[in-house]
């Protein structure tokens, strides 16, 4: 184990923090309010901490290994969430730090859970950075270092695939730097674009970049007590669009760059995920129309819905608590399945869930024939029997781990659905569940315990599990 | 550059890691998942598993945007049909890894032409010219030579007792009146480039550059110097083997093979015949006696183990044979060698990665700058290279040691005409000049850039 590479590290990742709070440093100053000093105090802090960090762990050997990115990523995301509550617990506006880390772990894993009751009373300020983590955290801090500073590491590698999401990462170009300059243009030029189009719709500027770091990131932080509902349908069209947008693969968006459209238009995972994705918007329109005035009302709510929630963001225009069980129930299983792999969107991956079907498909055909062989293939490649193996062993490990978060949690005097959809919705980092956990409540009521336990849940999503696992087993720590 | 590798075995790797260190942007395509997981860890390259003959695979490896495209496969005809593919569907410059005697000999200028191929690489070949050069003139650990022959730069060891033991630098050019330049030494671990007050100890191994004629004078002086190796047992009858006795017996020395297959033996008896073949294992101590290791000038290992190598090598340099030569492929094993007292080491895929690193180096810089020649020293943690100076060059006329030069820099040799320089703080460099540059840690693409 490199220990000095990943402290190192570790204090480049709390220095690049404290540059990145100097955006809401500036939005906080021109808005002249109280929590400028919140941030100016975190920014020495941070500033401090990373330089002597940076300092103290210098080394030559630069050699990082697969499980050096694991747990350079899984200590980097909880240092950060650390660092990044202290503006909300320092300005007062949360003045509990489990709180302030519940929620600053919501913004950067992308989550979007809250357990502020009534938002619309904090500083913009303070919204704004709430809403800036969900940028940050959506396409990845370490991914931004790579493309940003010279080569660490010729393995950097081994830190990106930690922190992608996905069971392949594949790289668009031969350098990883490249690699990733390439997915950040992509990620800010899409970003832009969404700035642009509410702007048009006549959302004021601070609102529309707010809305569109929260969509860009599939978060969900909104600034308005009711989420997205307050807006015109254009604003709420575009935010649904832009939403489907992110949760899809950025490799295809560099593929279109490229012109190899004929790439694209043979994604297996993007015509699955449009499939669910109109599928779902059908029938949730069926089942909920009774309830609207216009057919048009009730598509636009279903689509913004499914949107929401397949992408893992977690906006809502509705309160589908109210919906009839059906349409809550395909609901449930869009946030399980979550976006494509390669997006900023949480859940299992559309393409694992294909992985496991053509798994269960290939072990049914050989319990009928026992002496044949199958190969599987995914996007017209043979996938190998090992990355098979992972998304096995990971689909085991999400819902064992699902288990023992919904097991703590269930001391909390809560019913059934509740703690289950508020397990769900951390773990597949959507942020609003049913029950109590609904769109048009929070999580404030839990205890400080489930909040940590529900903050770690939410890194374990987005992580993707075996990075936090790994960071805090004792053997990988040990030299034996 | 955009460069795509295609074969990623022994020396695909090694040529990959080279060109990721220089900088390129490197595709490596091999049919081995198995190989395309580790080369994606521990390089950052793009790795695509396939056919290089596949123009689907090639298509994925955007070939039309390749400047470089390189077969070493370890099949010929796999080499120049991808090449030949490649080439059609826009690779710029194509370099196929051709082995085969029989491709190698009349056909290959044919066939390169036919094909398009830039260039047409033999590791063996390659291998074996180093080889001999080695065995011309045994002093030496390694010899490279610049400017058409005209400077030599070669590697000793200062072994204990050797006059050169504690001399300061300064000390050595008035009491040898010879011009040699001592540019690099190795010692232990660490590389230095030294100026006048270095004072050098037993067991480092120096580079000197001179004019031949000034080399040979010089360790005549010191009294190393070795007569040319005459009779050679060369151990396993690999082609880099069979390429070697060819080149050794045509200027008449004795050579004789030792190798284990006994059909392998027939075809080198066939093809060589006026070396020696004998038919067993080289592993042998007994076989080795029997043939006489301890008479002859100098000894070989060729076999494609480089543990089997070491070891026997060993085993000859404890039989006092003056002259013991290893092949060894793999990097970590070649310095364990060193370790074990063996200096005289040649690694084909190194040499092979070279000549690569140094042509993407020149095409590189085809737009008026020029790497004439380039050779990586002491483990390729040095460079030298030969450079023409150009009219634009700004420190003409300039007395070099009125010119700041960066750290571990060092000009080593002026070709003007046809008078060889082997500079001092007063000698200038002019427009025409070819001027030969030791480098460490740097990468250098143009004269201007030693400043």
């Amino acid at each position: 184990m490199n220990h000095k590479m990943v402290f190192n590290m570790l204090g480049r990742i709390i220095i690049l923090e404290a540059a990145l709070m100097v955006l809401p440093l500036v939005v906080s100053l021109c808005y002249g309010e109280k929590c400028t000093l919140a941030f100016a105090l975190t920014i020495l802090i941070a500033l401090a901490v990373g330089f002597l960090m940076w300092g103290i762990f210098r080394t030559k050997n630069h050699v990082i290994y697969a499980k050096e990115g694991f747990v350079i990523v899984a200590l980097s995301w909880i240092a950060m969430s650390a660092i990044g509550a202290l503006p909300f617990v320092i300005s007062g506006d949360i003045p509990s730090y489990t709180d302030a880390f519940f929620e600053t772990v919501s913004g950067f894993t992308t989550t979007g859970a809250s357990i502020l009751n009534n938002v619309e009373a904090l500083d913009r300020g303070i919204l704004f950075w709430r809403s800036f983590t969900h940028w940050v955290g959506g396409m990845g801090v370490l991914v931004f270092i790579v493309a940003l500073l010279p080569s660490i590491s010729d393995r950097s590698i081994h830190i990106l695939r930690a922190e992608m999401p996905g069971p392949i990462m594949g790289k668009l170009v031969p350098k990883i730097k490249d690699t990733a300059k390439i997915l950040y243009l992509i990620y800010i030029v899409l970003t832009v674009i969404e700035i642009i189009m509410l702007l048009c719709g006549g959302m004021p500027l601070y609102d529309s970049v707010v809305h569109a770091f929260g969509t860009a990131g599939t978060g969900g932080f909104g600034i308005k007590q009711s989420s997205i509902a307050g807006y015109s349908p254009y604003l709420q069209w575009v935010i649904a669009i832009f939403m489907f947008l992110f949760a899809v693969n950025f490799n295809l968006y560099y593929l279109l760059l490229i012109k190899k459209f004929k790439t694209v238009v043979k994604s297996v995972e993007l015509w699955v995920f449009i499939g669910i994705s109109v599928i779902s918007s059908v029938i949730i329109t069926a089942d909920i129309f009774p309830m609207f005035e216009s057919v048009s009302d009730a598509f636009r709510a279903a689509v913004f819905q499914v949107g929401s929630l397949i992408s893992t963001t977690g906006y809502t225009t509705a309160d589908f608590n109210q919906w009839p069980e059906l349409s809550k129930a395909i609901l449930l299983l869009l946030m399980l399945i979550g976006g494509c792999a390669g997006s900023t969107a949480g859940g299992l991956k559309v393409s694992r869930i294909i992985l496991i079907f053509k798994m269960v498909r290939r072990e049914l055909r050989h319990l009928l024939h026992p002496r044949s062989v199958g190969v599987v293939k995914f996007e017209g490649k043979r996938v190998s029997d090992e990355t098979l193996n992972s998304v096995g062993v990971y689909f085991l490990l999400y819902v064992l781990c699902f288990g023992a978060v919904f097991l703590l949690l269930c001391f909390e005097p809560f019913d059934f659905e509740t703690n289950f959809s508020a397990t769900l919705a951390c773990f597949n980092n959507v942020g609003p569940g049913f029950g109590l956990v609904g769109p048009a409540s929070s999580y404030a009521d839990y205890s400080g315990f489930s909040k940590i336990i529900l903050s770690f849940a939410m890194l374990m999503g987005r992580l993707e599990i075996f990075p936090l696992i790994l960071a805090f087993s004792p053997s990988t720590w040990t030299r034996k | 550059m955009n460069i795509i590798v295609v074969g990623c075995g022994k020396i695909g790797t090694t040529l990959v890691a080279s060109l990721v260190s220089e900088g390129h942007d490197v595709i490596a395509i091999d049919n081995d998942p198995d190989v395309i997981s580790e080369i994606t860890n521990i390089y950052d390259v793009m790795a695509i598993c396939g056919n290089g003959t596949d123009s689907v695979v090639l298509d994925e490896a955007d070939i039309e945007k390749a400047e470089m495209f390189i077969a070493v496969t370890g099949s010929d005809e796999l080499n120049l049909l991808s090449c030949f593919i490649a080439g059609k569907m826009g690779a710029a410059h194509t370099i196929a890894r051709i082995r085969n005697p029989e491709y190698n000999e009349k056909s290959l200028g044919f066939v390169r032409q036919q094909l398009g191929l830039s260039m047409a690489i033999n590791p063996e070949m390659l291998t074996a010219k180093e080889l001999f050069n080695i065995l011309k003139f045994p002093s030496a650990v390694k010899i490279e030579t610049f400017s058409r022959r005209n400077i030599e730069m070669v590697e000793i060891r200062i072994k204990d007792g050797s006059p050169l033991d504690g001399m300061k630098l300064c000390d050595l050019r008035i009491k040898y009146k010879s011009t040699v330049l001592v540019c690099v030494v190795q010692r232990k671990d660490q590389i230095y480039i030294p100026d006048g007050n270095f004072v050098l100890k037993s067991g480092d191994k120096i580079g000197l550059t001179a004019t031949p004629a000034e080399i040979q004078k010089f360790l005549k002086a010191l009294g190393v110097l070795e007569k040319q190796a005459r009779s050679i047992m060369i151990l396993g009858g690999s082609r880099t083997a069979y390429y070697l006795s060819k080149m050794l017996s045509t200027i008449g020395n004795s050579v004789k093979i030792i190798e284990q297959d006994s059909q392998r033996c027939l075809e080198l008896s066939d093809a060589l015949p006026k070396a020696v073949v004998i038919h067993g294992d080289g592993a042998k101590q007994e076989l080795l006696n029997e043939e006489g290791i301890n008479s002859v000038d100098a000894f070989v290992a060729l076999t494609g183990m480089d543990e089997e190598n070491i070891l026997i090598s060993v085993f000859a340099s404890m039989q006092n044979v003056p002259k013991v030569v290893s092949k060894i492929n793999r990097d970590e094993l070649a310095a364990l060698a060193e370790k074990m007292g063996l200096d005289c080491i040649v690694s084909p895929r190194q040499i092979t990665a070279d000549i690569i690193v140094q042509y993407a180096r020149a095409l590189q810089n085809s737009m008026g700058s020029s790497v004439e020649t380039l050779y990586k020293l002491m483990d390729g943690r040095v460079e030298a290279l030969e450079f023409n100076v150009r009219s634009y060059t700004k420190f003409t006329g300039k007395p070099l040691k009125d010119l700041k030069f960066k750290s571990n820099v060092i000009i080593a040799g002026i070709v003007r005409k046809n008078k060889i320089i082997i500079p001092f703080g007063d000698d200038v460099i002019l427009e025409g000049d070819r001027v030969v540059v030791i480098a460490k840690e740097q990468r250098l693409n143009d004269l201007s850039d030693i400043q």
